[in-house]
């Protein structure tokens, strides 16, 4: 095959996958939010009261941070970075199930409902970070970022480690019920460890090593840089959250072509 | 052309490893209609799945080189939040249609009127099964998968049916699959029977009948 003629297949096939990724975002609006009430805004109204309860109660609680920093700033980076690479696994266990008979189509292949389910939330996280972020901007409580850009990597990052482990769990979780079992303890467990709740420089130099072998916490040392600049110090490992993210995405891709293969639409 | 060439079909069980096909090559040229009759359990199903390529074959391949439809009527992939016209909006979506003219299709076909825009689930089987069908004739492939389309509706329902398939449509390929032997009969040129993973090719129906009902009485 030329490849030029290999060029126009996979451009092919890439429309037809787009195709499907769209229908399978709107059917799952749909029916994940209904024509009720407010609908699909729930997208992204849902996070944004996550986020305000929990800035809420971090303001009232004075809660221990270990900075200078408004705790607004704070708990706006640090929560919405949760909700970022927590929500896409706990979508994509289990979601195939529901999809099953769409099988039916040759084209709506496992991957297609991942990704559909991955754009989603993370559409949906980020709507509600920008949102939230302006609106404190606007009524005072917080400054803007020092250096969006950087935000802006640090939130892609994020992303990119949440959507690859949630398919990698996601296409486990097809094979064992027992991911789905152990994620539940686990994304608790991991929630103060993620750097949601702390800044690496305020910890013991001793844990500081240690803290950043979690991949997350990277990422949001990463976003907070972007948002504060010099009020902080802040400590990451770019290749280590790199290595990490392409690691986790191979082992994905891996073990998503498995579940392809053994998939039985009922 | 639809080949089948040496298809194993294997499923794990909890007793261990259930065979459902073993080794069946058949092909269906342009406009051919193959009937396949067998037991409830024989793989008919199955076989179907894997011709649509929705499932994949243990061992043997399925090569297509006509386009094929998923199971027709197949009303499996409903969602019951959604209304008749989301699912249309669905299917157009992914096979590249447009929409409005669909639509009217669909209206016509299926006389639902306003409950189009009701969600499935307030649907009754009848209603389904008139709208899975009606979105199964929205795209137009060289060979349809028939499996079992005569199961529910009425009368009406059943003659707007042949008409879309057997007449309209009647330059198709076509597998149709039913427990009707007359259906079979009258629309099939070339019959299969499956029993116990094996699959026997006949040209002639009464021979074909003849071992199927053989097969039914046997233990």
């Amino acid at each position: 095959m030329t490849t030029f003629s290999q060029l126009a297949a996979i451009s092919r096939s890439a429309a037809i996958q787009g195709r499907v990724i769209y229908a399978l975002l709107m059917r799952e609006i749909l029916t994940r939010y209904g024509r009720h009430n407010i609908g699909f805004l729930w997208l992204f109204v849902e996070p944004m009261l996550f986020t305000t309860g929990v800035t809420i109660l971090w303001t009232l609680s004075q809660s221990v941070h270990g900075s200078s920093l408004p705790i607004v700033a704070f708990a706006l980076t640090g929560y919405s970075s949760v909700l970022l690479w927590r929500n896409m696994p706990a979508r994509c266990i289990g979601a195939i199930e529901p999809n099953l008979a769409l099988m039916y189509h040759r084209n709506v292949k496992a991957i297609d409902v991942f990704l559909a389910r991955l754009l989603l939330e993370a559409g949906g996280a980020t709507i509600s970070f920008v949102t939230l972020s302006l609106f404190y901007i606007y009524i005072g409580w917080l400054e803007p970022p020092e250096d969006v850009l950087t935000v802006v990597e640090g939130w892609l990052l994020l992303a990119w480690f949440g959507a690859s482990l949630a398919m990698l769990l996601g296409a486990l979780a097809e094979r064992s019920e027992l991911i789905e079992r152990f994620w539940h303890p686990a994304s608790y467990i991991t929630f103060p460890l993620s750097g949601a709740g702390f800044l690496v420089d305020a910890l013991p130099t001793s844990a500081q090593k240690y803290a950043l072998y979690i991949p997350m916490v990277n990422g949001v040392e990463l976003v907070r840089e972007g948002y504060f600049g010099n009020q902080i110090r802040t400590h990451y490992d770019l290749p280590y959250l790199l290595g990490c993210c392409i690691a986790l995405t191979l082992l994905a891709l891996a073990q998503v072509n498995v579940v392809n293969r053994e998939i039985t639409p009922e | 052309m639809i080949i089948a060439d040496h298809v194993h079909k294997i499923y794990p069980t909890r007793q261990g490893n259930r065979v459902i096909l073993s080794d069946i090559s058949f092909s269906v040229a342009r406009g051919e209609k193959l009937g396949i009759l067998g037991r409830n359990g024989a793989g008919k199903s199955t076989l179907i799945r894997l011709i649509s390529g929705a499932e994949r074959p243990t061992s043997g391949t399925i090569t297509r080189t006509m386009s094929v439809s998923w199971p027709l009527a197949f009303g499996g992939a409903f969602q019951g939040a959604l209304t008749g016209f989301d699912n249309v909006r669905f299917i157009s979506r992914i096979y590249n249609q447009d929409y409005a003219q669909n639509i009217d299709f669909v209206q016509d076909f299926t006389e639902l009127g306003l409950y189009l825009r009701e969600p499935v689930k307030s649907y009754s089987q009848g209603m389904r099964a008139r709208l899975a069908f009606a979105i199964s004739m929205i795209i137009e492939f060289d060979c349809y998968l028939i499996d079992e389309v005569s199961a529910v509706g009425d009368a009406r329902f059943h003659e707007k049916c042949a008409v879309e398939l057997f007449h309209k449509r009647a330059d198709r390929a076509m597998l149709i699959i039913s427990h009707d032997p007359e259906y079979i009969k009258n629309h099939c040129s070339k019959f299969a029977i499956l029993n116990k993973g094996d699959m026997k090719l006949y040209t002639d129906f009464d021979q074909a009948y003849g071992h199927h009902m053989h097969n039914m009485h046997s233990a």
